[in-house]
């Protein structure tokens, strides 16, 4: 229904950006019309978040060019594409928690006489703001840091439309709504068109992208791999464009031989994810699960291992089961490995060594000493059998490449001598090198090359090739729901994608 | 719900909970203290008492909402009185252009907290601890390691005890300078976006506020107020003591804490504050009144800045 006859509300030419050796963006094209939605999808990784960050001003193309309502427009910052009517509204959402929802809807731009803020002025044109986008119900007084996330967007929306903007990004805006708030959301897009506002909507969410969008564009590697009218495509047909065909052949599969149970979850859920998760992990066994960004994997495993609160359910490791604190899941053999590298994976301010035996310092020392030789012993020998590149054990871990740092950290799990690995992203950020080693690693610890008895792995991954790889079962999560395992063979990455995306086992 | 200590306005909600806390003080010592306790002429005491850690507060309150901390207010007070005193003495300057001067040095000393704070990226507890010796040794070098004398000047009128109805112009003077503040924090863009750093810098910056500039404007502020309690500070002392007022930032900031102020930023109110202030003032004055040493105001004290923030922590939570 939209044709772009009329300027189109902003439009992408040939936008290239590399960081480092790698191209995050080949020759990128990109044109929106004015009360069109267009769905931007992909994998991740796939380049959108860097295509709108160049949108958005956050960063800078190294070739292409970009017209705004058929202006050249080449934001210096932030705030200067704010200014000219660009608005995203991230994944996390930001909002001034102690400021009212009329402050936070005026933030940087309130309108003011001589430095007072015009207050009726002010609150008129948030109450306008919200009303314009069918939420007028919402008070303009009340603190934004107790509002529900669904609000909250609705917020940061009102924040755009105010000041008035022409375009608006949003980034997987549905990935921590409930249903009912989504089919808000989408009523308010919808009005959002009707006022000639461009929209950008990026999801995982194929179902959401033929109902929401107008167009779609899929990004895979940096490129334009195809996109038309989401009217005349099928969800197989976008799924297969944003996969394509890839050559990747660096997963190692020794035999493995499954044994006993070592973990299992029965029915646990937490504050708002996982709800009711079930599996049984077993020893010598990779066990992956896939799902989207919000799905709730993370929570999954910070659950089990007593990290995030559980609400109801418990967690056997071994012949114990109990409710998971992560003292207790240590001493049952279990370890951790934190998508957040350097946020709480490890200490980056000590050193390698330190960082090493943080989890087992009874290692290394009795009555809680520590004595320095045996910590630099052990860090040693475990550096050499890893590879971990750095001028010595004493070094920062600060110092370190982030595959090194991963290392680091897989090391201290061994060293630790876990039985039972949760590994949350464990080749997030990483180069192809280490991913290589870091597989290798984990393909010898489940077939027990290295050790007396074979450990059981359970892997969160966004990358699905990387669980199609390694893994011998893989469950998909979805909205806080886990699935059923099955074994990798009966998967591909299009049936992942699908039952990541649709929630129902395709 | 939507209550608490946020607000800078006059909207007592906001230091509702302080002020059922001075009341409660109040009652405490008022059946428990000598009769002298509950005289007029003792709350002209108490308000006279609390004059200078209330100016000090005023500044500290924006620094605090703003998630800043500042630590050199003690030696803010220190040096302000010894310029004052130098200048009277040595320049045989007009008081109130002496004590004009002496506030400026004080803004001056916040300025160049704000620039370290912003410019150079560093952590506003560590700038400000080493503002704080740098500051406290600067006065020292002023005052030559001496108390400087200094004639008595209409300035020492400025917290002089008077009549039962008759309070001191230095009690007005906070009252009025409370007032402007909170209609800072209240009225204006900038106390806005006070509270919007403190609350979320990165949404702030992302949203156009100069976070820099609120910033570096911030502990200019808490300078000049610093500088303000110091002229109080040299109209009880009569001369310029470069080492008075050392630990006062602490109280300060107790004043802040108790009347609502989050060092997490985003919070706190000027009302509150200055309650604060009064409830530290009256624990002091009440206990002495007592009779009792002054250890147990100390332990009392303490106790109340940790309940103060145990109870706001206890809101927050129900809240969630």
């Amino acid at each position: 229904m939209v044709e772009v006859t009329m300027p189109p509300c902003f439009e992408m030419r040939g936008l290239s950006k590399r960081f480092g050796a790698t191209a995050a963006l080949d020759g990128v094209d990109l044109c929106v019309a004015p009360g069109e939605a267009h769905a931007l999808v992909g994998e991740n990784g796939a380049g959108k978040s860097t295509l709108m960050k160049i949108l958005a001003g956050a960063e800078r193309a190294d070739a292409g060019e970009m017209r705004l309502a058929g202006r050249a427009y080449r934001p210096s910052d932030p705030l200067d594409a704010r200014r000219r009517g660009i608005a995203m509204i991230y994944q996390e959402l930001s909002l001034a928690d102690h400021l009212t929802v009329e402050e936070n809807i005026s933030l940087g731009l309130e309108p003011s006489r001589g430095g007072v803020v015009r207050f009726r002025f002010a609150r008129e044109r948030a109450r306008a703001a919200l009303a314009q986008l069918g939420h007028g119900d919402l008070p303009a007084g009340a603190r934004t840091g107790g509002l529900s996330v669904a609000e909250r967007q609705v917020v940061e929306i009102a924040r755009a439309v105010a000041t008035g903007c022409r375009v608006l990004v949003l980034d997987e805006p549905t990935s921590s709504l409930g249903q009912a708030d989504v089919v808000r959301l989408f009523a308010l897009i919808g009005r959002l068109k009707k006022q000639d506002v461009g929209v950008v909507y990026i999801s995982h969410f194929i179902e959401e992208v033929k109902r929401v969008g107008d167009r779609y564009t899929v990004l895979r590697d940096g490129a334009v791999a195809g996109g038309g009218r989401t009217e005349e495509a099928t969800v197989d047909g976008i799924v297969s464009l944003m996969i394509g065909r890839r050559l990747e052949r660096l997963y190692p599969r020794t035999r493995r031989a499954p044994g006993e149970e070592v973990l299992r979850l029965e029915n646990l859920s937490g504050v708002e994810r996982p709800t009711g998760a079930c599996l049984a992990l077993r020893r010598g066994e990779v066990l992956g699960i896939a799902g989207l960004i919000g799905a709730g994997r993370t929570e999954l495993l910070r659950a089990v291992f007593g990290l995030d609160a559980v609400k109801s359910g418990r967690v056997a490791v071994g012949a114990a089961a109990f409710r998971p604190s992560p003292p207790d899941m240590l001493k049952a053999g279990a370890g951790f490995l934190s998508e957040d590298r350097k946020g709480e994976g490890l200490a980056v301010g000590m050193s390698v060594a330190e960082n090493m035996v943080l989890s087992r310092p009874g290692g290394v020392g009795r009555f809680g000493f520590v004595a320095p030789r045996r910590v630099r012993a052990a860090a040693g020998a475990w550096s050499a059998r890893l590879g971990i590149r750095c001028r010595d054990t004493s070094d920062a871990c600060a110092a370190l490449s982030g595959g090194n740092q991963q290392k680091v950290a897989m090391a201290r799990l061994l060293y630790q001598d876990a039985d039972v690995l949760l590994l949350d992203e464990p080749t997030r950020g990483i180069d192809v090198a280490s991913k290589a080693q870091i597989y290798g690693l984990i393909d010898r610890l489940a077939c027990g090359a290295d050790r007396a008895r074979a450990c059981a792995v359970l892997m969160v991954s966004s990358y699905l090739p990387e669980l199609l790889g390694m893994c011998d079962r893989i469950a998909v999560m979805c909205r806080g729901r886990l699935g059923e395992a099955r074994p990798a063979a009966e998967w591909d990455e299009q049936s992942l994608l699908r039952a990541a995306a649709a929630g129902e086992a395709a | 719900m939507s209550g608490g200590a946020r607000r800078g306005g006059f909207r007592l909600p906001g230091a509702l909970g302080p002020m059922l806390g001075l009341g409660a003080v109040l009652l405490f010592f008022g059946f428990l203290a000598p009769p002298s306790f509950a005289t007029l002429a003792n709350m002209q005491t108490v308000a006279r008492q609390s004059a200078i850690v209330g100016t000090a507060a005023l500044g500290m309150t924006l620094v605090i909402i703003s998630g800043g901390i500042d630590l050199s207010v003690g030696s803010v007070i220190a040096l302000t009185t010894v310029v004052i005193a130098y200048l009277l003495k040595t320049a045989g300057m007009h008081p109130l252009a002496a004590a004009l001067l002496g506030v400026g040095a004080g803004a001056w000393c916040g300025l160049v907290t704000g620039l370290l704070v912003t410019q150079l990226r560093m952590v506003p507890f560590i700038v400000t601890l080493g503002m704080m010796l740098v500051i406290r040794g600067v006065a020292k070098n002023i005052a030559d390691e001496k108390k400087i004398d200094a004639p008595l000047t209409g300035l020492n009128r400025l917290l002089a005890a008077g009549g039962a109805w008759d309070w001191p112009p230095g009690v007005w003077l906070v009252i009025g300078m409370a007032v402007i503040v909170a209609g800072l924090l209240r009225y204006t863009v900038f106390g806005r976006h006070v509270f919007a750093v403190g609350s979320n810098a990165q949404t702030a910056r992302l949203c156009g506020v100069r976070v820099d500039e609120v910033r570096a404007l911030v502990y200019t502020l808490g300078g000049t107020f610093a500088g303000l309690a110091g002229v109080m500070q040299f109209s009880r002392l009569t001369v310029g003591d470069p080492t008075v007022a050392i630990g006062k930032e602490l109280d300060v900031i107790a004043a802040v804490v108790i009347g609502g102020g989050s060092l997490a930023g985003g919070e706190g109110s000027v009302p509150g504050s200055l309650i604060g202030a009064l409830i530290m003032t009256v624990i002091r004055n009440g206990c002495s009144q007592m009779g009792l040493p002054t250890w147990v105001q100390e332990v009392v004290t303490g106790g109340i800045i940790v309940l103060a923030v145990a109870v706001d922590s206890l809101r927050h939570r129900l809240r969630r």
